[in-house]
Formats: C-alpha cells, structure tokens, sequence
C-alpha cells in the first residue's frame, strides 16, 4: 500500500472514541439527518400526495369513486388474478424447490438460473411475449380466432402475464432455504415408514414455512400491483379488462385525478400491508432462523 | 463407465416435481420467450438494424439509458449514506424507517407514477418551488430520471446492508489506532471492502430502471425524440400494430439486460472467490 498512515500519539480516550469511523455525535447526527431527510423527500412526501390528492373533494367524493361499478370490476378482476397466479406459482415453487433442492442433477445451476429469468425480462417486453404467442398475427392466433377464444385483450392473457412476472417468486425462497436444511430429516422419516407425501407435508412444509410465506407475500403484492405486462395484454376494456392498477391509469388519463388517486390509495394501503406482513414474517423467521440467506439475496424480488 | 444424469436417493418424487418443474417453466416462460427471437429471425438482419437504429429508437436508448445511469448513481451515493445510518446507528424509529426502504418494491409502479407526477408538477409540493428556479422537473428528462431515482433506492441500500454488517471492526481500530482519521478508514479500509457489494447494487439498480415503465410514463411526458423511453416506445408500436418494431427494440433492451445480469452475477462470482481464497 502506498499511503503508509502515520502513527500519531494518542491518549487512550481518544482512541477509543474514534475506533471505529463515524462515530463521532457530529457524523451521527449529520447522517441519521441525511438519511431521514432524503427518505422522507423520496418516500414519504409521493405517499402523503396520494391521500391528499384522493381527499381534495372530501371524503365522499374518494368513496364515490372507489364504490363506482367500474372501479369494482377492476378490483374483482385484480382478486381473481391473484387468486390464480398466486396459487399457480405457489405450486411451481414446491415443485421446483423439492427437485432442485433435494437431487443432485446434471444442469442443476442452469435450471436454477432459467426459473429467475423473469426478473431479468422488463414488465412490457413480459406482456410482448404473449402477444406474439397468442395474439392475431401471433403462432397461435389464427386457430384460436377459428375456436372463437380470446386470450390477448381477454382475462386469460391478463392472468398468463401476471404468473410471468411473478414466477420466481415463491421458488427462490425456498430453494436456497431447502438447500441449507438438506435431506437428513427426510430420509429420517421415510426410514420410519413415513410414505413420501407424508414426510413432504409434517416435516418438509413444517420447515418452510414461514420462507414460503414471506414468497407468497411479495408474488401477490407484484401480482395485484403489476402493471406494465397487463397493459400490453389487457386492451384496457373498462368494466372488463381492466385491472386495478390499469383502472387508476385510465382515470388519470381522463383527468379525473380525484378518483384516480382514490382508486390508487386502495393500491397504496395494500402496499403498507404487505411491508407489516414482510417484516413480521422476517422478524418471526429471524427467530426460529428459517429464512435462508440474508435479505441481499432477495434483492431482485420486486 | 456410466455417467448419471442424477445421484442415487432413497427421496420419492424427482420425476414428477422435476418433470412438472420443466413442464410449466417451458409454457409459461421459455417458448413464449423464444417467440420474441424466431419473430426477429424472421426479420432478416437489413431490416432488423434499420428498426432497431431508427432515428427515435436511439433518441429514447439515450434517454433510457442516461436516465438510468444517473438514478443508479444517485443511489448509489444516497444508499451509501442509508445503509450505514441503518447499520451503524441507532436512532427512535429505526425499524420503521428500515422496513419504508421497501416501498418503492411493494407499491405498485403506477401508483408510484401518478403520486411523483402530482409532487413534481408545476403546481405540485416540490415542484412549484423549483418552477421558479427556471427547472422543469415533471414532463422533462429529469423527472424521468426521478421517477427511476425512486424504484432503485431498495437495490443498493439492501445490497449494502449485509457487506456493511460484516465489516471487521478490528481492521477499523487498527487503522484508527494508526491515527487515519474517519475519513481516511472510510476511503481506505471501508469503501475497498463493501465495493463490490455497492457495485453489484447499483447494477441492479441500473438493470431495474433500464426495464421500468409504469413510474415513468406518467412524469415523462411521453414526447417522441425527448421525453420517451424505449419501454413505452414498444408499447406505441405495439399499438399501431408495428409488431416487427417493437419486437426488435425489445431484443435489444433484452439483450442489454441480460448482458448488465451476467456483469451481476460475474461479479458475485469473483467476491464469492476472493472470499474463499
């Protein structure tokens, strides 16, 4: 190293004091300060925006518009999407889990990569696929147009989008959670007789859970709230196609801010559950230490 | 000699759970994303550079990929600055200011949009005091470049958290007792130690903003040649029924994703080695 630092005498206070960078009341204060103003500019200050400009006109006026027939619709549509991808994922994710974690497999590393390639595909390009799949001029359009189905500008596309972005989930919880808890237990309760759905369910599932959970949390959040890949499926059909996050788009654009932001705080309070829900399950998995790597490795998630 | 696809093992259900895992990973992910690269094929290479080199397309790669790179930089600094707030003191309300980092990933994109447009507006909290100051932020590049501020800020500050916890105070107290002073152990000992991981955040961060389109179609202001991304130019050629546009612009931003992913992962690659060695 070129810059030796030179030894300079020292009382053994002072030294203390200054042990470790940063840790002069000064600094503190100065960053604790930094900190707190730039999240509450960044964060704080949109979020307040949203319940004001949802009660300019007063609290009626915000019900109105969340009560109004269309906007119901979107949030059914939004509910039964969720209750599909989620589910789906849900699925896809034990399975996934079970096989990678639980074998050893020529091209193991490759299939891990594969399932977390839709984190890595942009919301728009994620909705495109689909269109060149299903859509008119797409591989399948003309048959489905034959058979009279629809799946672009129809639910089924909605639906097909939103397990795309959400499909690494619930997988890459438990697949690194697994992996650490290896196969002991398992083959303990299989030598014991214990049929093979058996020990999945009272020791495998058991041990997951609350990684498994803290998965189902953040996909249905990214489900409900997605966006981008369901404008490109949805053809914005009010009353039909529309989602909830696609029916606060559709308000905005007509200038109809009020209902706009009213509709948006709906997305906003689920937001807030979600980050209660997500720190209680973290704090309950800190405890009894079953939530594999730390959050680093969750990252990508959103 | 024999090689084994799979190790022996006395656990039932590789077959069905692998084979199910393959099965519904091709249908939902692989052949609808190969649709995207037999639709260019089909394209042929002439057309396809004239697409994706169109006098607009590069004017909103600039803009996309200038935007991002400054939000990612900005993080960067600010996330520093966060994580080592959230790690190294402690302060009343701490565990809510540390689980509000994650609001940009729990509240939906749209939302995020329309709540930026409203503060940076003319006529907005923060914006009508920059109007005065002769700066446009909603409707210009640089509320794009807010809005993409907004969604990275989790990534460096949840990548940093973890490197900055496992800082090795002795190394720290050695150098102060060597009288570096603050500044110094930070330039010295800390920032070499925690560079990958803020390199990798920020990366993520620039991967994610490259991609985004619902917090920045609202406070952009959508204008072709000036204020419009490369997401939200797919979507307009998607609407006038230019699938062959959309679909090479959409190879190329695939293209750049995947290549800023293996940087990432490349990256965890060598500090996992330096680690181990």
């Amino acid at each position: 190293m070129a810059g030796t630092v030179a030894l300079r005498a020292m009382t053994a206070p002072q030294r203390r004091g200054r042990a470790l960078a940063g840790s002069s009341p000064w600094t503190k204060g100065l960053l604790v300060a930094l900190t707190l103003g730039f999240l509450g500019l960044v964060l704080l200050v949109p979020l307040a925006a949203i319940f004001t400009e949802a009660l300019r006109k007063g609290v009626g006026a915000c019900m109105e518009a969340i009560a109004d027939p269309a906007a119901l619709a979107a949030v059914k549509l939004t509910l039964l999407v969720a209750a599909i991808a989620v589910p789906a994922n849900l699925v896809f994710g034990l399975a996934a889990s079970w096989a990678v974690a639980k074998f050893n497999f020529v091209g193991k590393s490759v299939l891990t990569t594969l399932i977390d390639l839709p984190f890595a595909v942009s919301p728009v390009i994620s909705g495109l696929i689909y269109v060149l799949v299903f859509g008119l001029q797409g591989w399948l359009g003309p048959w489905l147009q034959a058979h009279d189905l629809r799946v672009i500008f129809a639910v089924p596309g909605i639906v097909l989008a939103t397990v795309f972005v959400t499909f690494p989930f619930v997988a890459r919880e438990l697949i690194p959670l697994m992996q650490e808890q290896g196969q002991e237990e398992e083959q303990a309760a299989l030598s014991l007789g214990a049929s093979g759905w058996r020990t999945f369910w009272h020791v495998t599932l058991p041990n997951v859970r609350w990684a498994l959970l803290y998965g189902v949390i953040l996909c249905n959040a990214r489900a409900m709230g997605e966006f981008g890949a369901v404008s490109v499926v949805s053809g914005h059909i009010r009353g039909r196609t529309n989602t909830v996050p696609l029916h606060v788009e559709i308000l905005y654009n007509e200038y109809n801010f009020v209902a706009a932001f009213s509709v948006a705080s709906l997305l906003v309070l689920l937001a807030l559950v979600t980050l209660v829900a997500k720190s209680l399950v973290e704090w309950q998995a800190r405890r009894s230490a079953s939530l594999a790597a730390p959050l680093a490795g969750r990252v990508l998630s959103a | 000699m024999s090689i084994q696809f799979k190790q022996r093992s006395i656990l039932p259900g590789f077959g069905l759970t692998l084979g199910y895992t393959l099965l519904f990973l091709s249908l939902i992910v692989l052949i609808p994303l190969s649709a995207l690269f037999f639709k260019t094929a089909s394209l042929g290479w002439g057309d396809f550079w004239g697409l994706v080199t169109d006098e607009r397309a590069v004017a909103s790669y600039r803009l996309t990929f200038g935007a991002s790179l400054v939000a990612a930089a900005t993080n960067a600094l600010f996330g520093f600055i966060i994580a080592w707030t959230l790690v190294r003191y402690d302060f009343p309300g701490k565990r809510v200011v540390d689980a509000l980092v994650d609001l940009p990933f729990a509240l939906p994109t749209a939302v995020s949009g329309i709540a930026l447009t409203a503060v940076y507006a003319k006529n907005g909290w923060i914006g009508h005091y920059l109007e005065p100051l002769g700066i446009q932020a909603a409707f210009s590049p640089l509320g794009v470049t807010i809005a993409l501020t907004f969604i990275g800020l989790p990534f460096v500050v949840r990548t940093l958290q973890p490197a900055l916890a496992d800082l090795d105070a002795e190394s720290e107290e050695a150098a102060a007792s060597l009288g570096a002073s603050g500044f110094q152990t930070l330039r010295r000992v800390i920032l070499p130690t925690v560079f990958p991981a803020l390199l990798t955040g920020f990366a993520l961060a620039f991967a994610r903003a490259v991609g985004e389109y619902g917090s920045v179609v609202f406070i952009s202001g959508n204008m072709p040649m000036k204020t419009e991304i490369t997401s939200l130019l797919i979507i307009t050629k998607l609407e006038q029924f230019d699938y062959p546009g959309a679909t090479a612009i959409a190879v190329v931003m695939l293209a750049a994703s995947f290549a800023i992913l293996l940087a990432i992962n490349l990256l965890q690659w060598l500090v996992a080695r330096r680690k181990g060695a």
